[in-house]
């Protein structure tokens, strides 16, 4: 019990901390640098996301860029003012049921957050009878689906044209508000009896079925939170973009989650929160990289992409010498 | 209390077991033999819903007056209707905590629904509450209290075993099926063990199947033997019956 205590006032210390960080950086740095603190606070939530699927419950699903459309696509097409709508839909113009809404920035969230989280549970239903690499190359190719299906609805998403002019709702506060609600939420999951449940899933099936825990209903509820919270990530992403395209949500989207999720170690909420602050920090500070060099003597040609060979290097250098992850130290769930 | 009518079983074109039947009464110790291979963990498997058999019905009424066909039912669905079992090879959760792996084999009764365990609902808090203080019993029943914040995999093997009777009970089972709990012990703990199985049959009021070579334990502790070769049932009895039996003599140490 002792330990209990202890644990949580270091918590509210640090939670106070990040609270008065993040209103320092508010107040003093730039808009450059205050947009990459938000955009690490959905960074947290996405891979805390995908953590609760791949690292609690030991499901390889590559899914997530799917969801985080399907939640962008929903804050996008809710929030977006009604005559923005019609500049937006040219082509063809949008669905009647469409064109007279204009919510508020949390309702639209809450919306993106449960459609994602269904799509989630009718996706996951078929495909989670499915394990290892089978359920990745199928959660993948769902998320492919979920993309070409929003090139190709025009009336519904503008198809490839994407949105333009989404109202831009999201500040720091937004994103670590919610990065905090996730948080909180995977916190308590993992400590009562579901998370255990999820848990003993990713030790051991056929024990944990032998001990009466419903594989199937474990497995897709998780596989649905997870979606739940990518979509309303998605959601603020694009409420922090303001333009979206089908594009954007490619397989690399996912991977970068992924690569925060096993940097941080897998099952690890505290590692992926803080790993997800520090990837995402240094995409940004990297991007020298991908420019040239001028080292004085020699002049180096810039090759875009660059400074992903870092992430690859560190990647493969903690798979090979510290699987449990870069930041194992803290106590995993 | 469990009544297995011809059973067989059988992968691809080989019979695992074939036409078994066999009876449990409710508070019995029942033991199955047979030399290696003779098809008693398919047995096991067969009961707790793992394979589905190729003929054959299985009948279990918990309480007298209600039956249950376990044929076709999933083995979470066994374990729920009351039927719990360990493993061979023990199969712990081993990455988690000894605590945590008896926790979670009181997670099929829950009643609260995932919503109330995050929101922290007092209905859960309660349920938690005793789950967590019947996990912290059963460790204590199996002299595991002291390891509790360990982590499963870190135990020696035959504490794992008994973790492994610790989480099954967990699950507040009426029927026990244990899979060669002896297997890599030595004499005095063997002794141990029997006297620990006895324990828990009559304080958890508990029928017990199982599976052992050590056949010091299983003519001690059994009621009924069910001896098995090639699938086939070649002799049932008590002990002594069985001791005296010559094709059990015969499938043990073979004929000239």
């Amino acid at each position: 019990m002792k330990i209990k205590e202890k644990s949580s006032v270091t918590l509210l210390i640090l939670l106070a901390l990040t609270i008065v960080g993040l209103f320092l950086a508010n107040k003093f740095l730039d808009s450059y640098k205050i947009r990459i603190i938000t955009l690490s606070g959905i960074y947290i939530t996405l891979g805390l996301s995908m953590n609760l699927i791949n690292g609690f419950t030991g499901m390889f699903s590559l899914g997530h860029a799917g969801f985080m459309a399907i939640g962008a696509y929903t804050v996008g097409i809710l929030t977006m003012p009604i005559p923005m709508k019609e500049m937006n839909f040219f082509m063809q113009p949008i669905a009647p049921f469409l064109a007279n809404v204009e919510w508020g920035f949390l309702p639209a969230l809450l919306a993106a957050g449960i459609i994602a989280g269904l799509a989630g549970f009718v996706i996951g239903a078929p495909v989670l009878r499915l394990t290892d690499d089978y359920l990745a190359i199928a959660t993948l190719g769902f998320a492919e689906i979920i993309r070409v299906v929003f090139t190709n609805t025009q009336s519904l998403t503008n198809g490839a044209l994407g949105l333009k002019g989404i109202p831009n709702y999201t500040n720091i506060w937004w994103s670590w508000g919610i990065a905090f609600v996730t948080i909180w939420f995977m916190t308590v999951l993992m400590k009562g009896s579901y998370g255990k449940a999820f848990l003993a899933i990713r030790e051991d099936e056929v024990a944990a079925r032998s001990m009466g825990i419903n594989l199937f209903k474990h497995k897709v509820m998780s596989f649905s939170f997870g979606s739940f919270f990518a979509g309303v990530a998605g959601g603020l992403l694009a409420a922090l973009l303001g333009t979206i395209d089908p594009n954007m949500f490619r397989i690399s989207l996912t991977f970068n989650i992924l690569l925060i999720v096993v940097l941080g170690g897998l099952g690890n909420i505290v590692g992926t929160a803080v790993s997800a602050l520090v990837v995402t920090i240094m995409m940004e500070a990297l991007r020298f990289l991908d420019e040239s060099i001028n080292l004085g003597f020699i002049q180096l040609k810039g090759i875009p992409g660059m400074r992903m060979v870092v992430f690859s290097v560190i990647l493969i250098a903690v798979v090979l010498i510290r699987r449990e992850g870069a930041l194992r130290k803290a106590k995993r769930v | 209390m469990l009544n297995i009518e011809n059973l067989t079983m059988k992968f691809g074109g080989v019979t695992a077991c074939s036409n078994f039947s066999a009876k449990i009464k409710k508070g019995q110790i029942v033991g199955l033999i047979g030399p290696n291979g003779a098809g008693k963990t398919t047995i096991f498997n067969v009961i707790t819903g793992v394979y589905k058999p190729v003929e054959g019905q299985i009948t279990f009424n918990p309480k007298d007056h209600k039956q249950h066909l376990l044929v076709g039912l999933r083995p979470d669905q066994i374990a729920k209707l009351g039927v719990c079992r360990t493993f061979q090879n023990v199969r712990l959760f081993s990455e988690l905590s000894v605590l945590e792996n008896v926790f979670i084999g009181n997670h099929l009764r829950i009643r609260s629904n995932v919503f109330s365990a995050v929101f922290r609902l007092p209905s859960y808090g309660a349920e938690e509450k005793a789950m967590y203080e019947k996990s912290c019993y059963l460790l204590e029943k199996v002299g595991l209290q002291d390891a509790k914040d360990e982590k499963a995999c870190s135990l020696p093997y035959g504490m794992q075993r008994r973790l492994e009777i610790a989480r099954a009970l967990a699950t507040d089972p009426r029927l026990l099926l244990l899979d060669e709990p002896a297997a890599g012990m030595n004499p005095q703990e063997t002794g141990e063990l029997t006297r620990f199985i006895r324990a828990i049959k009559e304080e958890f009021d508990l029928t017990i199947f199982l599976i052992e070579h050590h056949m010091d334990v299983i003519m001690e502790i059994s009621e009924r033997i069910y001896v098995l070769d090639h699938g086939i049932l070649i002799a049932h009895g008590n002990p002594g019956e069985i001791q005296r039996n010559e094709r059990v003599v015969e499938a043990y140490l073979g004929v000239e």
